[in-house]
Formats: C-alpha cells, structure tokens, sequence
C-alpha cells in the first residue's frame, strides 16, 4: 500500500510517500477501514493526530473513515493548506 | 460603452469562446479576495480578458517579503495599501473594466453585504478564518467560489458551490487551528506556485462564467511543483455542508485583524505625540538585541514567553506588539486578549521590516 503525503504530512512523517508493506501492519482483521488507518499512522505519528480536517483519498476519490481499503489501494493523506 | 471586440480578437475567434463567451466575461462581476500571491495573477488575467465589473477587498501594505511573488508590486510601492496600487495598475491596463474596492478585511459584518454583488468569488485569502467565512457566505448567497491555496512547493485547487455542487466543509469539515498547519509566513512558499494556482483560479472562474469547457467542480486539483505533478480527488457534496443557513458567530482570528493592526504610519504619528509608548517586542533575545531599531526600543518578551509574563505588561496603558513581519506580533495580540480581554492591544503590522521599508 502506498501512501502520498501532502502539505504539513509530509513534514510530519518525513517524506512524500509512504509504504506500508502488508496488511498485518496495522491490525489483524483482514479488511481494514480509513479509520483504522488513520488510527495506526495516529500512533506511529502523534502530530497527525492534532489535525482537526485531513482529508484521506484513495485510488483518487475522497474516502469516509468507513471506507475499506486493501494492499493494492493508492492512498493520499490530504491536510488543508491556507496560503495565499 | 461599445465593447471594442478588436481588443479580444484573440480569444473571441476561438469556435468555443467567441464573441458569446466574450459577452457573458463583459456582462459577469467577479470578486477577488485578496491580491496577494493569489489574488494578483487572477486579477491581471481576468482584467486582461474583459471582464466586466472586478471587486478586490483587500487591506494590507506592500512589504518586502510580498515582492518574491506578488509580482505586480514593485520596489517603490514598498509601505503604500496594496488596494491603492493593485487599481492603479489594473485600469492602466484595461480601462473599461468596473472596479469595486474594498478597502478592508473581508470578516463576518460585511462579507455577505459585500459577496452579494458578485456571480463568482475568488478566495485568493492567507488564512482558515477568511476561507471559512467565504464558504459559508457564498454558500448563504448561492455564489460559486473558486478556491485556491498555496504551501511550500504544492497548491490546492477547487471550484466550490458551483450549481450546489460540494463545498470547501464537504473536503475539510472542521478549521483548523492557527498553531496546526503552518502558513507562507512561517513555512515559506516557493514565489511562482502562486503564479501557477492564481493563473488556474482565473481560468476556472472563465470557465464557470461563461460555460465553456468542464469546471472544476467536485474535484480537487492537487499540484506539486518539484515533481511536476497534478492529481484530481473526486469528492461529493455532505448535504449537511449545503444547509448552512446563517454565519457562525465568529471565524476565530477576524476581530483582531479588523480592530487591533495600526500601520507604521500611523504607529510614527503616536510615537511623536507621546514620549512613554508601550512596545512590546515579540522576537527572540537574539534577533531583539542584533535587530532593533532606536526609536521604536521596547521590552523583549519573545512570544513563548509572553504568557508566563504577563505581569510584566501595564494593563492600563495602550500595548503595542511588534516583531520582525508583523506576524509573530499579530499571534501575541491573538493570545493576550484571549488571557485578558480588557488589554488594548495593537499589532504593528510591517514590524521591524515594515519600518526599514518606510524610511528607505
């Protein structure tokens, strides 16, 4: 599963992307919500956790924390960004 | 006023603009908020293209740190009211375009009144309170707001409330606070990626006037300029975001930044009225004792201390805040007035830099 990161994410965690090589990663129930996700990245990230609106895309279309995603999905962390 | 077509023989001899679509620009009023990084290639483009009535509320003075990509502002404009100099430039450039200026913060008293005389808004604003409020306004007034926001080397790109299409809520429901996401004053932004989400803006509200083409709508763009890089999220409208029937209360930052800025100018005017002037100076000890200027010396508080001391401010007096941009010094306001609301607080917008702009 691959992860894209953008805005402040991506200086949270570092980089632009991020891998996340099997489904074991992050629990052991074998279809995994948005919600789960983000719970996972929440404690391997705590700032991730402060933001009040991230949005989270996957395969390009807005996801609810209900959506289900699998290894195969292409998943997109995306924070607001203010300036102008 | 006889629309010269001549002038738009460029664009109107296109089979899927021509002089219908040239018609619908000269007939349409379009409202940009903001002519910042944003704000400015949109306003230039569109005033190019002919539209017929332009609207810029803006309130802000040129600095130094706006040059590197509010590319319609030169040297010599340092110190003066963008609003002033942006009009100068634009009826120069194209004399028979109707401006409306806004000489102000567009903020919850006036936005609606303002929003109102417009078909399409522009949000070219630098922060969440001001995105917010247009949202929430445009949605009010079912107005289409084309939404354009910028960070380091990426931008954003939407077109919300169009024909009820999905709104800025439908994508980030909540608002953020200040201190979560970094803004271009403290994180940086690369000068041209304005350029490039304010040129887009400009095309999407072309696009939303005159109906040609497919408007961004339901999509957001997401641009990465270090990799070349453009991806559109599809996202739907939460009908709960479409039943905003009224403006919150507040948007958090706008009674600050309506009632507690004063300009160099004026901050020169009071320090040669009075001798005792309280001036709070934001910055680090560092930057305090390497950068200050003489006339405006005050006590160093930097502003991670300033809660813990502030005993040490006179309440009964006027309280000035001042730091290197005006930015550091704005978030001081912010923060003494939520511990003490009694405090008459002013933020010298400019700070230090703005006043090394007003005397060179």
């Amino acid at each position: 599963m691959t992860i894209l990161l953008f805005g402040v994410t991506k200086d949270i965690i570092g980089s632009s992307t991020l891998s996340m090589p099997s489904s074991s990663e992050f629990g052991s129930k074998r279809s995994k919500t948005v919600k789960e996700l983000k719970e996972y990245l929440g404690k391997m990230y705590p700032e991730l956790k402060k933001l009040s609106s991230l949005a989270v895309a996957v395969n390009n279309s807005y996801a609810n924390d209900d959506t289900i995603i699998d290894n195969f999905d292409e998943i997109a962390l995306i924070p607001p960004v203010s300036g102008g | 006023m006889q629309m010269d077509f001549n002038r738009y023989q460029r664009q109107t001899v296109l089979r899927d603009f021509g002089p219908k679509a040239q018609q619908k620009l000269k007939d349409a009023s379009i409202l940009v908020v903001g002519a910042g990084g944003l704000g400015i290639p949109a306003l230039l483009y569109l005033n190019a293209m002919g539209v017929g009535t332009i609207g810029i509320v803006e309130q802000d003075i040129i600095e130094i740190t706006n040059l590197q990509r509010q590319v319609l502002y030169t040297e010599e404009d340092l110190g003066r009211p963008k609003i002033e100099v942006v009009l100068e430039r634009l009826k120069l450039q194209n004399s028979s375009t109707n401006f409306k200026r806004f000489d102000t913060f567009i903020a919850q008293h006036n936005a609606l009144e303002i929003i109102s005389e417009f078909d399409v808004v522009i949000d070219g604003s630098d922060n969440f309170p001001t995105r917010y409020l247009i949202n929430d306004a445009c949605l009010i007034l079912k107005k289409p707001f084309v939404s354009g926001a910028i960070q380091g080397f990426e931008g954003q790109l939407s077109v919300f409330n169009y024909q009820g299409g999905p709104t800025y809520r439908c994508l980030f429901p909540n608002m953020p606070k200040q201190e979560e996401i970094p803004n271009c004053n403290d994180n940086g932004v690369l000068g041209i990626i304005p350029g490039i989400i304010g040129n887009l803006q400009a095309l999407e509200a072309v696009k939303a006037i005159t109906g040609i083409g497919e408007v961004l709508s339901g999509k957001l763009l997401l641009f990465n300029g270090l990799h070349q890089y453009y991806q559109t999220i599809n996202f739907s409208l939460q009908p709960k975001n479409a039943a905003i029937k009224k403006l919150l209360r507040s948007y958090g930052a706008e009674v600050c930044e309506i009632h507690h800025n004063i300009s160099i100018e004026e901050f020169e005017k009071k320090l040669k009225g009075q001798e005792h002037i309280q001036i709070i100076d934001v910055r680090t000890t560092e930057e305090f004792e390497n950068f200050s200027l003489p006339q405006v010396k005050g006590l160093n508080i930097p502003l991670n201390e300033l809660k813990g001391r502030i005993d040490e401010l006179d309440s009964q007096r006027p309280i000035y805040l001042l730091c290197q941009s005006g930015k550091r010094s704005d978030m001081a306001v912010r923060m003494l007035q939520e511990l003490n609301p009694e405090l008459e607080l002013y933020n010298i917008v400019g700070g230090v830099d703005g006043f090394h702009a007003f005397h060179n």
